[in-house]
C-alpha cells in the first residue's frame, strides 16, 4: 500500500497540470461528484462533522487496525475535499490518520478551507477522523 | 450642490484591485463597507500629528486630539440630527451599542413578569442580549414574527403590547432580507402603548434618508461605523437624553467619573458616563471623516441610485432559472439574499470568487429567519454607494457560470 505522503505527491502532480481556479475547482468537484451518494439514513448526528457551514457525513469501519470512510456532504466543494481526504487516508493503518500532513490542501491553493475560517472544515473532518483513527487503534490494543 | 454618485467609485482605492487575476466586484457592503481615500487619510494624518490621548490633558496635542474627537461627536449628531451631541456615546460598533442599551435599560428599568419584544427580523446581535437579559431577569421574551413576504405587521405588533411590555427593539433594514421597516408606523405605535423603541440601524443609516432620530422619534438608534465607509471598532449609540440620564453606567472606570473616595463615587456628565477607559480617538476622527464624505451626496439621490441598482439587481437575478430571491417586501434596500436550486451557497459564494465577485454566504447571523424559512442559508449580495450596475453583471454573469460548473 502507499503512503500518504507518496499519495499526496500524485494528487499534487494531478493539480499541478491545472492552469487557473476555475479548472481546480472545476476538477475538485469531479473528484466529489465521484464519490457515491451516501444512504440518507446514515446522514444522522451520529455521522455529522460539527463546525462546518455545509452539512459533512462520514461513516467509518475499522478493519484490522485499519480505518476506512465514506463520505458525503451537501456542499460539491466540500464533497470534493472529502474525497481528496479518502483518497489520501481510505485504508491507512489507524496511526497514519494522527500524523497526516495536511500541506498538501495548501500546495493546491484551497488553504482558505483549512483551519481559521471556523465554518469551512477541513479541519473538522479531519480532526473527526482522528477521533475514530484513534478507537480503531484503541480497538486493537485491547 | 451635491457630487454626483456615480464619480464615488474613485474615491474608495480598493476598488481597483484585482482578485484571482479578476477585477474586484466588491457586493459583501452588508458585512463592511470599504474605506475613501479621505477616511484612509484621517487616520495616518491622526497618528502623524496628533495622536494624544483626549480629555483633561493641559498639552497642545491633547487639546488638538479632544477638540477633533468631540468635533467628530458633533458630526455624528449633526447627520443623524440628534438634539444634543451629548446624545451620542462613542461604542465599538452596533452590538455593543445594543449590549449597552441592554445592559443598563435591562438594570433600571425591566422587572421580573417584564416583557420584552424584538422582531423575527433582528441580526443576532439585536436578539440575543435582550433574551439574555430576560433570562437574566425573569422577563418575557417575546418575537414579533415576520410575514410571508419577510415584513412586520403593525396589526399583529398592535396586539403584542400589555402593561407589562417595556421596550420594543427592531431594526431598520433587516441585515437578512433587506427589508425596510415601516418605523414611521411601528415607533408612534410603541409610544402609543407607552413602549420606547430600540432601532438597530446598522444596516440603514448609511443608505436611508430617514435617518433623523428626531423625526423617527426613536428612543435609541445604534449603528456601526465600518458598515458606513468608516473604520472598524467605531460605533454609535445615540439615546434620546431624557433615557441617558435615567441608565447607570455600562461600564466603570477612568474617563466616566466626577469624584471617587472610599465611601463615594459620583459620575461623569453625560456622554462621558458611557464613555469609561481610554476611547476609540482615530476610530471616532474616522467616522466624523465619513460623516463629511457622505455629506457631500443628497440623501435622498442617494437612496434613489442604491434603490434603482437594487431593482436592475432584483429583475437580473429573477432571469435566471432556479434562482430563489428571499423575502418580497414592498420596501427593500440593498440586500440580495438568493439560492440556486441543487447548489450550496457555500459553493455558489467560493466559485463567485473566483471570478473576483465578493458576496457573502451562510446564515448571516439570523437564525430565527433561516429557521422561518427552512433553508440552511443564502448567498448575499448586498450594495453600497459605489456599486454599479456591471457589477450586478459581473455577478449575474458569475452565477450562470457557476450553474454551469456544477449542474453537469
Amino acid at each position: 500500500m502507499q503512503t500518504t505522503a507518496e499519495i499526496a505527491a500524485q494528487i499534487s502532480a494531478e493539480f499541478s497540470l491545472l492552469e487557473n481556479w476555475e479548472e481546480k475547482y472545476d476538477y475538485l468537484i469531479e473528484k466529489g461528484q465521484s464519490l457515491p451518494d451516501m444512504p440518507k439514513d446514515l446522514k444522522d448526528d451520529e455521522h455529522l462533522v460539527k463546525g462546518c457551514q455545509s452539512s459533512v457525513w462520514f461513516v467509518t469501519e475499522c478493519r484490522e487496525g485499519s480505518l476506512y470512510f465514506q463520505a458525503d456532504s451537501d456542499s460539491l466543494i466540500v464533497k470534493g475535499l472529502a474525497a481528496l481526504l479518502q483518497e489520501l487516508l481510505n485504508g491507512q493503518p489507524a496511526e497514519a490518520y494522527q500524523n497526516v500532513d495536511l500541506s498538501l490542501f495548501e500546495t493546491l491553493g484551497f488553504w482558505r478551507h483549512l483551519s481559521s475560517q471556523r465554518s469551512n472544515g477541513l479541519t473538522a473532518m479531519v480532526s473527526f477522523l482522528k477521533t475514530a483513527a484513534g478507537d480503531c487503534a484503541a480497538q486493537r490494543g485491547e | 450642490m451635491s457630487t454626483p454618485i456615480s464619480a464615488a467609485r474613485a474615491d474608495f482605492p480598493i476598488l481597483s484591485t484585482w482578485i484571482n487575476d479578476h477585477p474586484l466586484v466588491y457586493l459583501d457592503n452588508a458585512a463592511t463597507t470599504q474605506k475613501p481615500q479621505v477616511v484612509i487619510d484621517s487616520l495616518r494624518d491622526y497618528y502623524s500629528f496628533v495622536n494624544s490621548n483626549v480629555h483633561r490633558g493641559g498639552h497642545t496635542l491633547a487639546v488638538r486630539a479632544t477638540d477633533m474627537y468631540e468635533a467628530a461627536r458633533e458630526k455624528v449628531a449633526r447627520f443623524i440630527n440628534a438634539a444634543h451631541a451629548h446624545e451620542i456615546i462613542f461604542t465599538r460598533g452596533t452590538t455593543e451599542s445594543i449590549n449597552l442599551a441592554a445592559s443598563s435599560f435591562g438594570e433600571a428599568f425591566v422587572h421580573p413578569g417584564d416583557e420584552i419584544i424584538v422582531s423575527q427580523l433582528e441580526h443576532h446581535s439585536n436578539y440575543v442580549p435582550w433574551f439574555e437579559l430576560c433570562q437574566r431577569k425573569g422577563a418575557r421574551f417575546r418575537v414579533l414574527p415576520f410575514t410571508p413576504t419577510g415584513e412586520l405587521d403593525p396589526e399583529v405588533l398592535q396586539g403584542m403590547f400589555t402593561e407589562k411590555t417595556r421596550l420594543l427593539a427592531l431594526n431598520q433594514v433587516s441585515n437578512s432580507l433587506g427589508t425596510v421597516n415601516p418605523l414611521e408606523t411601528l415607533i408612534p405605535l410603541a409610544h402609543a402603548a407607552g413602549v420606547p423603541v430600540l432601532v438597530d440601524a446598522a444596516q440603514s443609516v448609511q443608505h436611508l434618508a430617514a435617518r433623523d432620530v428626531q423625526t423617527l422619534d426613536a428612543d435609541f438608534y445604534a449603528f456601526s461605523g465600518h458598515k458606513m465607509y468608516a473604520p472598524m471598532g467605531i460605533g454609535v449609540l445615540y439615546a434620546k437624553e431624557s433615557w441617558l440620564e435615567k441608565l447607570p453606567p455600562f461600564l466603570y472606570g477612568g474617563e466616566m467619573i466626577d469624584q471617587v473616595s472610599s465611601t463615594r463615587v459620583t459620575f461623569a456628565q453625560l456622554p462621558h458616563k458611557f464613555e469609561a477607559g481610554t476611547p476609540n480617538v482615530e476610530g471616532a476622527i474616522g467616522l466624523g471623516a465619513a460623516v463629511d464624505y457622505l455629506n457631500q451626496f443628497d440623501p435622498q439621490e442617494l437612496q434613489t441610485y442604491e434603490e434603482d441598482l437594487l431593482a436592475y439587481g432584483i429583475s437580473q437575478l429573477r432571469a435566471i432559472p432556479g434562482l430563489t430571491l428571499y423575502g418580497n417586501p414592498k420596501h427593500r434596500s440593498s440586500i440580495l439574499p438568493f439560492n440556486v436550486e441543487g447548489i450550496q451557497h457555500y459553493d455558489m459564494g467560493i466559485l463567485l470568487d473566483t471570478s473576483g465577485v465578493a458576496v457573502r454566504t451562510g446564515q448571516h447571523c439570523t437564525q430565527p429567519i433561516m429557521d422561518a424559512l427552512s433553508i440552511s442559508g443564502t448567498v448575499r449580495a448586498s450594495l453600497a454607494l459605489y456599486n454599479n450596475r456591471d457589477d450586478i453583471d459581473a455577478l449575474t454573469r458569475g452565477i450562470r457560470r457557476v450553474i454551469k460548473m456544477l449542474k453537469r
